[in-house]
């Protein structure tokens, strides 16, 4: 399928802290929008005002897409705009220690591929593309590794979401679609909708 | 006050609708001897399929929605030509943006403008009910939801927010949603969703004077951790939270997520059933009786199973007080911040990150921290009851000549109610400002937000760097009767010190 999503490949970024939350990947004042434009370029606005040393702004990570993140990445809030920002700057991949989930369930819905490693091997992968910010970095969803130049590491993803990506059968809403009848008949055996009655 | 939008003479009757009617058998799923929780219960029965890679296509009961997250969800329907599946399930209201001084249309800001435009077209356009400012039932989502009677138990219920945790206060399952899930919930009226596991955080005994349910969910989070929840649904049970209101049983829901997981209920009890008589959309009379037995029967029972347990004494909460950026960093307030070489070497780097961002040094005492605004709102702490008790600890008392106070009720009908009770005057009395319903200063999406370094006493639910309007503002969590003590003190002060002193 045109979709499919088996493996993503560029250069890496590395932000390798805990407990980054959707409103520092994307501060609340740039939700005041009807459409996902534009948000790109304002991925982590507040960190980057504040650390002049931020990755996001640093020449060489221009144009990177595979994320190194720590543990808890995408905390907090719901929005979507977390997700849709980074992937508008031009993130594909995001390989975390682990990840809150309504964040990752969005990764999901986007096609970004998500994806957990240990702390160990998360520091090897930073170190790595610090050292050289030209390196490919490689995350691989069939085969579970992310490889940047010498090192490979391997890496976990829920099934659901990995077969999704891999079989390209990420568009969710058609899958829901596909079962409208099944839904209604459900829906007839639910309290709630019936009045109540046994 | 005098730009606030006037109450429609009358308003559109919420839907009480059933849209099947056809033979259901359900009482036959909840079998006497029936060990599952009460999560697995209400999941069963929603459950339309599962996929062979194990995820459930869930179906919604109630889907809520509002003007920050939805307008990409409906232009995703526009694009596939696809319609509200079930627009009676459906019910908007407008809360993030929504100034809580001059409320005149246009808004000043024309970006929220532009999204009040679209909600209310959107709305029109798909027949969805949308309970607008000059409705007179506006607020913010989790608010309106339970006081309409929206909120019942054995539902499902989503909503792009991550505070829909709330609405397990009655017994739901109800979880935030990003936009894309908007769309597919608005269009099927269904969702994929990966079955968790339940832990049973169980909390016994009484709570003290000057304890509350925020109290209670703070320390919750400080001992598990703002990721201890993920994977999780957390049934709260136990004394304590028997003893809660419904109205605190909220509070706590509301920040399970704050933990880290998407979901936090409490069984149903004749509490909840008291709540949800005679509300706007509540089944009535014996349609009333019915739901209410269904209701109770849905509780997980004492022998239930779980995944995992936690046990907590009520005793050993204090009244606590975040101090970092993580709702996870909190103390009681008899207590000192953390030194950084004693703290688990894994935490040293967030913990230094967190002191530096706060301007605090390891070690102090929170208690005696200067404050600069104090806010009273948001999804957690807004309702009725905690406008109630923040008034009769600001009584008689005067805001510090120091502090910006405002106190932004959680609804309209929250508002209107308490204009009734005269807590507005003790208020304003005290020199807090009184404002109208929205979300305000929790995340500043709105003209309330902090300026430059200001700390601010907040009875809000994130202390997130920057997330209350200023990308250096800090905020301290705490309960709405502790920012009504650090308002009147100009600091961090102890709720059972500053009560009794006032008797």
């Amino acid at each position: 399928m045109a979709n499919e999503i088996k493996n993503v490949s560029g250069t890496g970024i590395p932000l390798l802290l805990d407990d980054i939350d959707t409103d520092r990947i994307i501060p609340a004042r740039y939700l005041r929008c009807v459409t996902f434009d534009g948000l790109g370029e304002h991925a982590f606005e507040d960190d980057r005002q504040q650390d002049p040393n931020h990755p996001f702004d640093k020449e060489q990570f221009q144009g990177a897409s595979v994320l190194i993140a720590g543990r808890n990445f995408g905390c907090g809030s719901s929005r979507e705009h977390a997700p849709q920002s980074l992937m508008r700057w031009g993130l594909n991949a995001v390989v975390a220690e682990s990840f809150a989930e309504i964040f990752f369930g969005n990764c999901c819905s986007l096609g970004i591929a998500a994806v957990t490693a240990g702390r160990d091997d998360l520091q090897k992968l930073a170190d790595a593309v610090t050292t050289d910010p030209t390196v490919t970095v490689t995350v691989d969803l069939e085969s579970l590794t992310v490889t940047a130049g010498d090192i490979q590491v391997s890496v976990q993803m829920p099934d659901s979401a990995r077969e999704a990506l891999v079989t390209g059968e990420w568009d969710y809403l058609g899958q829901l679609l596909s079962a409208a009848d099944a839904v209604t008949e459900h829906a007839s055996g639910v309290p709630y909708l019936n009045g109540f009655h046994a | 006050m005098s730009h606030l939008q006037t109450p429609a003479a009358s308003p559109v009757p919420l839907p009480k609708t059933r849209i099947w009617r056809t033979n259901p058998t359900f009482f036959t799923h909840i079998l006497m001897s029936d060990r599952r929780n009460l999560f697995n219960k209400v999941w069963d029965l929603h459950s339309v399929r599962t996929l062979p890679n194990g995820q459930t296509q869930l179906f919604i009961g109630l889907h809520l929605i509002h003007e920050v997250t939805s307008p990409q969800a409906f232009e995703i329907l526009r694009e596939r030509n696809l319609k509200v599946a079930c627009p009676q399930q459906t019910i908007a209201t407008v809360d993030h943006i929504v100034p809580t001084s001059d409320q005149s249309r246009p808004f000043q800001d024309l970006l929220a403008e532009q999204m009040m435009s679209a909600i209310e077209a959107n709305c029109r356009e798909f027949g969805v009910t949308l309970l607008d400012i000059d409705d007179g039932r506006q607020g913010i989502v989790h608010v309106v939801g339970p006081e309409q009677g929206l909120t019942q138990p054995g539902m499902t219920i989503v909503c792009g927010d991550s505070h829909t945790s709330t609405h397990g206060a009655f017994g739901s399952i109800a979880i935030g949603i990003g936009t894309s899930n908007v769309a597919q919930v608005l269009a099927t009226q269904t969702m994929f969703l990966n079955r968790p596991k339940v832990r049973r955080v169980v909390v016994n005994g009484d709570l003290a004077p000057g304890i509350y349910a925020k109290d209670v969910i703070l320390y919750i989070i400080q001992q598990l951790g703002v990721q201890g929840g993920v994977g999780y649904a957390y049934e709260y049970a136990g004394t304590t939270f028997d003893a809660m209101s419904m109205e605190e049983r909220m509070t706590v829901c509301n920040m399970s997520i704050e933990g880290g997981a998407r979901c936090g209920y409490i069984n149903p009890d004749r509490k909840t059933v008291d709540y949800l008589r005679g509300r706007p959309s509540s089944p009535e009379g014996e349609e009333f009786d019915r739901a209410a037995e269904w209701w109770l029967s849905l509780a997980s029972a004492d022998d239930a199973e779980f995944d995992d347990e936690v046990v907590f004494n009520a005793a050993d909460i204090e009244p606590t007080v975040t101090w970092g950026i993580t709702p996870a960093q909190s103390v009681g307030i008899s207590q000192a911040l953390p030194r950084v070489a004693e703290c688990d070497p894994g935490e040293q780097t967030l913990i230094g990150e967190a002191l530096e961002f706060m301007g605090l040094e390891e070690g102090q005492a929170v208690q005696g921290t200067s404050i600069d605004v104090a806010f009273i709102g948001s999804c957690t702490n807004s309702r009725i009851s905690d406008l109630r008790e923040a008034a009769r600890i600001v009584e008689g008392h005067t805001v510090s000549d120091s502090v910006k106070a405002i106190v932004v009720p959680g609804s309209q009908l929250v508002r209107e109610q308490a204009m009734q009770e005269g807590l507005h005057e003790v208020f304003e009395a005290a020199g807090f400002e009184w404002r109208a319903a929205g979300c305000s200063m929790c995340l500043a999406m709105n003209p309330d937000k902090l300026q430059g370094r200001e700390v601010c006493a907040s009875s809000s639910n994130r202390n997130f760097k920057g997330r209350q309007g200023s990308p250096t503002g800090r905020t301290l969590l705490m309960s709405p009767a502790m920012v009504a003590a650090a308002a009147v003190k100009g600091e961090v002060t102890d709720i059972r010190e500053f009560a009794a002193a006032t008797v």
